[in-house]
């Protein structure tokens, strides 16, 4: 099997440590003896038909900027992905683009690409620090992810939209609703950086196996596990950091 | 009458703090002083004869300030905030013990200049970089060089402004200011092959469009030109050329200033040190040093503590301290190390997430690490988040057994030495409060000093 990732906007949109969230999803797959091949799309290129799974970063106000007309434009491609089974991990503020729109702290609207059902809106006060999320991504198997936030933007979620998880330590989204990211089917959205795919294995796993369902008549396929002894390990730390000192108002 | 009031309690205070143990007492007497009265720093300030020079960078303030510091210490009495109390109360403190001194020497925190410079009128400001830092801490690089910007209109007419004009950043902060001075790298042959990952202003200050970069030298520190709006890095008043690094053992260059050309033989390793020192040549330039004493000051130094440490540990082996705080950083003592002769086999690298290390750890993922990786066998992860940081050495593609994970800092210590060979050098990567961890701990086995005893 051979997994195809792209990786949207890598020179603007890599703040947070986003490289390794690339590491670890290229290590797991070809771990397991599955081979990748990762696609950087820059500003102006298509969407390839052929990416499996699309990645999209955080960058700063600066380059959020210089990179949300591009992504509103990549609407269409981005959709039509989706619709072929790719599976979808944008954090910080590639999940804020991938929504209808982001106000940003002077006021500008700045278009989204409209692929999550959510807005974003800029506070005063940053929403940093340590978190702790609870996810069911399969029903009846409730799973944690550690991470790191830090944003000024609250995110909105459109009635009945779907949260990626439920916030047991941290801010999340806003600060106030409980819950954090979003999730659109094989697509998901979140805050957390640190970055995420290093100390949360299992997801890393699922974006995997989700992105080679299409492949598999539709079907993730079981993926060998790994021993993950150092990644539990620190995922153990991250968790009892957000319970410690993550984030409240 | 009143200031000297409150100098006076102030000062107890910082005895106070002293004896009974708790530290350095750096700071505590400065925030006494400005609870007392907000303008005392001001006329603290406004008494020293020769003025205030004051350096702030998000890397290479301290060891900017420590080789100024054997510059201007030359004939003169300064006063120099050497333990790195860099916010204002430090600063406060520092002033607070300037009786009889000719000139004051700060070195300031990126976040906390504006609010020194609302206070104090600096006779020169070096501004040194700014480089992606602590985001948890510091907000986003951009609005840090906002607040600089606006700080910098405000200034008095009198301030001399020193800045690095290799920081695309930076860089347009001298032009149209009369009396200011540039410095840079100017030799192409050190130059990276290509911008590194963790650059973090590789877009244009003035349009948005990506740099052409003739040469990158540290993050995205280089020779820049906008291809679409031209804006480009100004001349360079002082410079180094001719760069020759010599792994752990120092850097020879020629520096070159308007008052002539020298060649300088600098004690510290590494080009992040090479910017150090024409940072504090291109001060001490404006201060109206003459050349001679600028080269014989540099080649005078004495590395900053903890920031580059040799310290011998008994069976003739050494341990050696290099600071890494962020991916800047990181990434020149990577290259340091891999710069020597003998690039190293074994280290230990010790991550700590408390305030002032960070508490966000994603920043080692963007350490370019693989070449180091890539030439040891054998690498030691300690620290509060010694898993995380072994996850990146494997991730970044070495052998599960090649990586110990060993969180307390003191077991960690003694593993790494019983791995070094007799006579051999344990190369030691820590963050802030790691390496002040480890300082401690050789301190209490005789080895070195505590900070506030040794600056």
């Amino acid at each position: 099997m051979k997994l195809v990732l792209g990786h949207l906007y890598p020179e603007y949109l890599n703040i947070y440590a986003d490289r390794g969230n690339i590491a670890v999803l290229t290590q797991r797959a070809a771990w397991r003896g599955i081979e990748v091949e990762v696609l950087a799309i820059g500003l102006g290129d298509a969407v390839p038909a052929r990416a499996d799974l699309l990645y999209v970063g955080g960058g700063q106000d600066r380059e959020q900027a210089l990179v949300a007309p591009d992504m509103a434009a990549k609407a269409e491609g981005l959709r039509s992905s989706l619709d072929a089974g790719a599976a979808l991990l944008a954090v910080c503020g590639g999940y804020q683009l991938l929504g209808r729109s982001y106000v940003d702290a002077a006021g500008a609207l700045l278009p989204g690409a409209g692929i999550l059902p959510l807005h974003t809106e800029a506070g005063r006060r940053r929403l940093i620090g340590d978190v702790l999320l609870e996810c069911e991504l399969e029903p009846g198997s409730p799973r944690t992810l550690a991470g790191f936030e830090n944003h000024a933007g609250r995110t909105l979620l459109d009635e009945g939209a779907l949260p990626l998880g439920r916030v047991l330590a941290g801010f999340g989204n806003d600060g106030q609703s409980g819950f954090e990211g979003c999730r659109l089917g094989r697509a998901l959205g979140t805050y957390l950086h640190g970055p995420l795919l290093p100390r949360n294995p299992w997801l890393a796993d699922w974006l995997i196996a989700e992105a080679l369902a299409r492949q598999n008549g539709g079907v993730p396929p079981q993926l060998a596990p790994l021993g993950d002894a150092l990644e539990s390990a620190a995922h153990d730390v991250a968790a009892r950091r957000a319970r410690e000192r993550g984030g409240r108002f | 009458m009143r200031l000297t009031c409150e100098i006076a309690v102030a000062q107890a205070v910082g005895a106070l703090s002293r004896r009974s143990g708790r530290g350095g007492g750096t700071t505590l007497p400065g925030k006494v002083l400005l609870r007392l009265d907000d303008g005392a720093v001001t006329r603290l300030a406004a008494r020293l004869p020769e003025g205030v020079a004051i350096v702030s960078a998000t890397n290479g303030k301290t060891t900017t300030s420590a080789l100024a510091a054997r510059i201007l210490g030359e004939g003169r009495l300064l006063c120099h905030n050497a333990s790195g109390a860099n916010l204002l109360s430090g600063v406060a403190s520092t002033l607070l013990d300037s009786r009889g001194s000719d000139m004051a020497l700060l070195e300031v925190d990126e976040a906390a200049l504006p609010e020194v410079l609302r206070r104090i009128e600096p006779r020169a400001l070096v501004l040194g970089n700014l480089f992606r830092d602590q985001l948890d801490r510091y907000g986003e690089l951009e609005s840090l060089a906002t607040a600089w910007r606006a700080a910098v209109r405000v200034l008095p007419a009198s301030t001399r402004l020193v800045v690095n004009a290799d920081d695309p950043v930076l860089g347009n902060l001298a032009a149209g200011r009369a009396g200011s001075v540039t410095y840079g790298v100017d030799d192409p042959a050190q130059a990276r092959p290509s911008l590194q990952h963790a650059a973090d202003s590789k877009y244009c200050v003035s349009c948005g469009a990506p740099y052409d970069y003739a040469a990158a030298y540290v993050g995205h520190l280089g020779d820049y030109r906008c291809p679409s709006c031209g804006n480009t890095r100004p001349p360079l008043q002082v410079a180094a050329r001719s760069v020759r690094l010599d792994g752990l053992e120092g850097a020879c260059f020629d520096l070159v200033t308007p008052a002539g050309t020298c060649p300088v033989r600098l004690p510290l390793p590494g080009l992040y040190n090479v910017y150090n020192a024409l940072a504090a040549a291109a001060l001490c330039h404006a201060l109206d040093t003459p050349l001679a004493a600028l080269v014989a000051g540099l080649e005078s130094a004495l590395p900053a503590w903890g920031r580059f440490e040799r310290i011998a540990v008994g069976d003739g082996k050494t341990v050696t301290l290099l600071l890494v705080k962020n991916p800047a950083g990181a990434n020149e003592a990577v290259r340091t190390l891999l710069s020597g002769a003998e690039p190293p086999k074994l280290a230990l690298v010790a991550l700590n997430d408390q305030t002032a290390d960070g508490r966000d750890v994603s920043w080692i993922w963007d350490v370019d690490y693989e070449p180091l990786l890539a030439v040891a066998d054998r690498l030691v992860a300690s620290g509060d988040r010694a898993a995380e940081l072994a996850l990146r050495f494997r991730y970044g593609g070495m052998a599960e057994d090649a990586v110990e994970v060993v969180p307390a800092l003191e077991e960690a210590l003694d593993r790494a030495l019983a791995l070094t060979p007799a006579g051999g050098e344990l190369v030691v990567l820590p963050t802030y409060t790691a390496m002040l961890a480890l300082r401690r701990i050789l301190a209490a086995r005789g080895h070195v000093r505590n900070f506030w005893d040794a600056a």
